[in-house]
């Protein structure tokens, strides 16, 4: 069962059909298990990775770190799902060390992400302090490089 | 001095010993040409892994140059490489070799082959190899002085060379029995009774075993039988393999003989002569490779077992039956129903429909009626490939179904 998630990790367009093959198993038992797992939030959504620079749309992103002040009964997820909650907000974690939250935050320009933290985040009451690292360039994103040129084939084209 | 075309001729077939003059070129230079000159080729004629070597393996190289391991090693190879390879062949096929005494690291297994024959065959000697084979087998014993001695198989007997064919050419002659499972070029593996069976064969008629298993660990859904592992083989088994396929190594040139110390001991002797050491950098990233490399062995294992299915089932699907492939990364469908020949058929299909395969002929009359498709290449270009084959064959009016 593994194996079907994995292939479809790794290409959300893969078909039942492909994945039935590649993983040795029934089609119409790929696709119950699909269709079970899209239900169950096994399967979240499926999504793109797109490299916007390519298209010449640069959207500014900060990673913030936020300190923040745990409450009685519900310890840190009601202030995360306050922030999280914001559209701006592209990803939240929950880290250990020096700060609490690690958000990913997306906006147009820098001023839309100080607007944002200067107005929404840094006000709420919970919230200590807060660190903006703007993002200067991006290597590696869910697995897959950025600025890199595919790799041309390098292989001889036959070889015994 | 030559001074006349003819005389310079005759003069300069003179210089060229007789043994590489009289061997054959490999059966695939005139498609090699042909293939630079189409543009936009898919090919499933490639011998290698798509996967680059993994980055743990090529960051300690380069960390091993950066600490300047330049100089040569010893002739057997490095002392932590070949502790690590005694501990890997233990643990993973539970035999055992002596670290110092029975493990020669070699550039390649291509060089261990090549070591392995030289320093058993006496001019005339026969070894036994199965058809088809690898292409550097007959070669290889040819210019040992041996004579290759060709075993049929077929799909009947799933390409495993059996026992009592090989009886059957056994002569005063003959010295080895050179077989390499799972094989190239047509994916089949070997079953613990067949290997058994060859392993009371060589007892019998005291025979010695070459044991090509650099595929070795690109087998799916069963377990690899290494041949010295088998009770009394080790004694008269030389194994010979590397890192090029396992962990997609192939430019590194590194790999491995073991066998009893009598054996290294010659074969170091031809090695020390003729290539002195294995390349000090591969050796560093070969040590990484056994220390740290499982993971990305097994993912590459799993990733090439699912390509294996997907075109093994797409061209059972366009009318191109095919053997059941259990190793290595190669298909070898049949052709035979389109009524072209192997060469025909791959030059069509190059011509007509840019894929290129691989004439089952280049590795023994027996591939006549098949060709090599290898499966190391992305999920796109074997659904791409096979789309093309598929419309060659229909295109083609040949009702293969």
């Amino acid at each position: 069962m593994k194996d079907i998630f994995e292939i479809l990790e790794q290409n959300a367009r893969a078909t039942p059909e492909q994945i039935s093959t590649m993983a040795d198993k029934p089609v119409n038992e790929v696709e119950k298990l699909i269709r079970q797992a899209e239900k169950d939030g096994t399967i979240l959504k499926y999504k793109t990775i797109i490299n916007w620079l390519k298209l010449g749309k640069e959207d500014v992103w900060a990673l913030i770190e936020v300190r923040v002040a745990p409450q009685r009964g519900v310890g840190f997820d009601a202030i995360a799902e306050r922030i999280y909650q914001f559209p701006e907000v592209h990803s939240a974690y929950l880290v250990s060390g020096t700060y609490d939250l690690a958000i990913m935050v997306r906006g147009k320009n820098m001023q839309e992400i100080s607007s944002f933290v200067a107005e929404k985040l840094a006000p709420l009451e919970q919230v200590q302090s807060t660190v903006t690292h703007f993002l200067l360039k991006r290597y590696k994103e869910n697995g897959e490089t950025f600025h890199l040129i595919k790799e041309t084939n390098r292989r001889l084209p036959i070889t015994l | 001095m030559l001074n006349t075309k003819s005389t310079a001729t005759k003069a300069w077939d003179g210089l060229i010993s007789q043994k590489v003059a009289t061997l054959p070129p490999s059966g695939i230079r005139k498609f090699f040409d042909l293939l630079s000159s189409v543009e936009d080729v898919i090919s499933l004629s490639i011998g290698e892994p798509d996967f680059i070597t993994p980055w743990h393996i090529r960051e300690s190289a380069t960390y091993s140059l950066e600490k300047g391991y330049t100089m040569y090693t010893s002739n057997s190879g490095m002392p932590e490489l070949r502790q690590e390879l005694a501990r890997y062949l233990e643990l993973r096929y539970g035999v055992s070799y002596h670290p110092e005494h029975e493990i020669l690291i070699t550039t390649s297994s291509s060089e261990g082959l090549d070591l392995a024959l030289r320093a058993i065959i006496n001019p005339g000697d026969e070894i036994i190899i199965p058809d088809p084979c690898y292409v550097a087998y007959p070669a290889d014993i040819i210019l040992a002085g041996g004579v290759p001695i060709f075993v049929p198989t077929n799909e009947e007997n799933n390409f495993v060379i059996r026992s009592t064919d090989i009886e059957a050419r056994i002569t005063k002659q003959t010295k080895a029995i050179l077989i390499g499972y799972p094989s190239n070029p047509t994916g089949a593996v070997m079953t613990k009774e067949e290997a058994d069976a060859i392993a009371a064969l060589a007892k019998k008629h005291d025979l010695l075993v070459i044991s090509d298993e650099i595929y070795a660990r690109l087998i799916y859904g069963s377990e690899h039988i290494c041949f010295p592992s088998l009770p009394g083989m080790k004694e008269r088994t030389i194994l010979v393999s590397g890192f090029s396929k396992s962990h997609a190594m192939t430019g590194w040139r590194i790999g491995y003989v073991t066998a009893e110390r009598r054996f290294i001991q010659a074969l170091t002797k031809i090695h020390q002569y003729t290539m002195l050491c294995a390349p000090t950098m591969a050796q560093m990233a070969a040590i990484e490779a056994l220390r740290n490399g499982e993971a990305e062995v097994e993912r590459m294992i799993q990733e090439y077992n699912g390509r294996r299915r997907l075109m093994v089932k797409r061209l059972n699907e366009i009318g191109l039956p095919c053997f059941k492939p259990k190793g290595a990364f190669y298909a070898f469908p049949s052709i035979k129903a389109t009524g072209m020949n192997s060469e025909e058929f791959a030059e069509a299909l190059l011509k007509e429909e840019r894929v290129a395969v691989v004439p089952g002929t280049a590795f023994g009359s027996c591939g006549e009626g098949f060709v090599r498709c290898c499966y190391a290449t992305s999920i796109p270009d074997i659904e791409e490939a096979l789309r093309r084959m598929n419309r060659f064959i229909r295109k083609s009016g040949l009702n293969t179904s």
